[in-house]
């Protein structure tokens, strides 16, 4: 099928709709068939974590990213190349030790919650984009680096940013230079 | 943007997921079914609410599904129905000849029982897009030779 000369606007929009829309019909069901918010939150992080080990692939396809040196250089690179490439936002990054392995993302604006009013009643410790944390860490995990996602700032609990906190384990030198004794 | 790929595999994790912590049985099949088929429902009532806010008004049942087969289809597949036959007595039937969420998973009768499972939210996103239009139906799907598939559509009258 040729691809129409004038894409019309909407149909980007759209698109980014429907993921969205499919995210909260889930968000939705699963509260449905879960009682407590821990597992509702736990069974995201999965579903992220096997979306994540996928995705990176396609990431790495598609963006031609050169190999990273250092902490700093992967969360930019998740920051502004991956986050813009699949949700069309651009998050800001800031360290948050001076060892350098703990980061946060700032999201001013979260396109996964756009129809979302409020947390249902009840449901106060809902991680409403848990998924996110999994899709990082799976990613992560993919390319040999283990870290901790998790939110530390949700807009839908009342915080003025949303903000994910990525604390890296392992360090990259011990792999390359040090040798078990 | 939202990209393809991110839908592609959120719908494929649902649907592993859901049956992941199903029991065995045919009963609890049919229900892993009915929930992916709800949450199409939901996400098309949605869509087409936003899709069709600024289009003309629809003059009849049959420019309305040829709004389904055509623009609809290809803001979500990117690709428009291959053929639409009706009867023209409230059955439809839309052939994709090579749809979107099916090309990954084979090219032939290879895992054409686990088919079913992936079509169940479109299913419902055609539904959910037709009763947001008001038109009440059902949809089924049925799997040939993957990648193409039919969508029937038969519209209830009130």
């Amino acid at each position: 099928m040729s691809r129409p000369a004038h894409r019309r606007p909407e149909y980007h929009k759209i698109n980014k709709d429907l993921f969205v829309l499919t995210y909260g019909a889930l968000v939705a069901q699963l509260c449905k068939d879960y009682e407590k918010d821990e597992d509702v939150n736990k069974y995201l992080d999965k579903m992220g974590y096997g979306i994540g080990t996928r995705l990176v692939e396609d990431f790495l396809a598609r963006s031609c990213v050169r190999r990273c040196h250092s902490y700093s250089e992967i969360t930019d690179i998740i920051a502004q190349v991956a986050f813009k490439m699949y949700l069309g936002i651009t998050p800001s990054v800031t360290c948050n030790n001076p060892s350098r392995t703990e980061f946060s993302l700032i999201l001013d604006k979260n396109p996964l919650v756009e129809f979302v009013e409020e947390l249902p009643a009840g449901r106060s410790s809902l991680c409403y984009c848990n998924l996110l944390c999994g899709i990082i860490r799976g990613a992560l995990e993919m390319v040999h680096l283990a870290a901790d996602v998790t939110f530390l700032q949700d807009t839908l609990k009342g915080d003025r940013v949303t903000e994910i906190g990525i604390t890296f384990l392992k360090k990259l030198d011990e792999k390359k230079y040090r040798r078990k004794k | 943007m939202a990209d393809e790929a991110l839908f592609l595999l959120l719908h494929n994790e649902m649907v592993s997921g859901l049956y992941k912590s199903a029991e065995q049985g045919e009963v609890e099949n049919g229900r892993c079914i009915t929930k992916l088929e709800n949450m199409g429902f939901r996400v098309g009532q949605g869509l087409i609410e936003r899709f069709t806010k600024d289009t003309a008004r629809f003059k009849d049942e049959l420019d309305i599904m040829k709004f389904i087969c055509k623009d609809f289809w290809t803001t979500v597949f990117k690709k428009q129905i291959d053929n639409l036959r009706t009867n023209h007595q409230g059955i439809y039937v839309l052939q994709d000849n090579k749809f979107r969420l099916l090309t990954q998973m084979s090219a032939g009768k290879q895992y054409l029982e686990h088919a079913s499972k992936y079509l169940a939210f479109t299913c419902g996103l055609i539904r959910g897009g037709l009763s947001n239009l008001g038109i009440k139906s059902i949809v089924t799907a049925e799997v040939s030779s993957m990648p193409a598939c039919k969508f029937q559509v038969m519209i209830q009258k009130l």
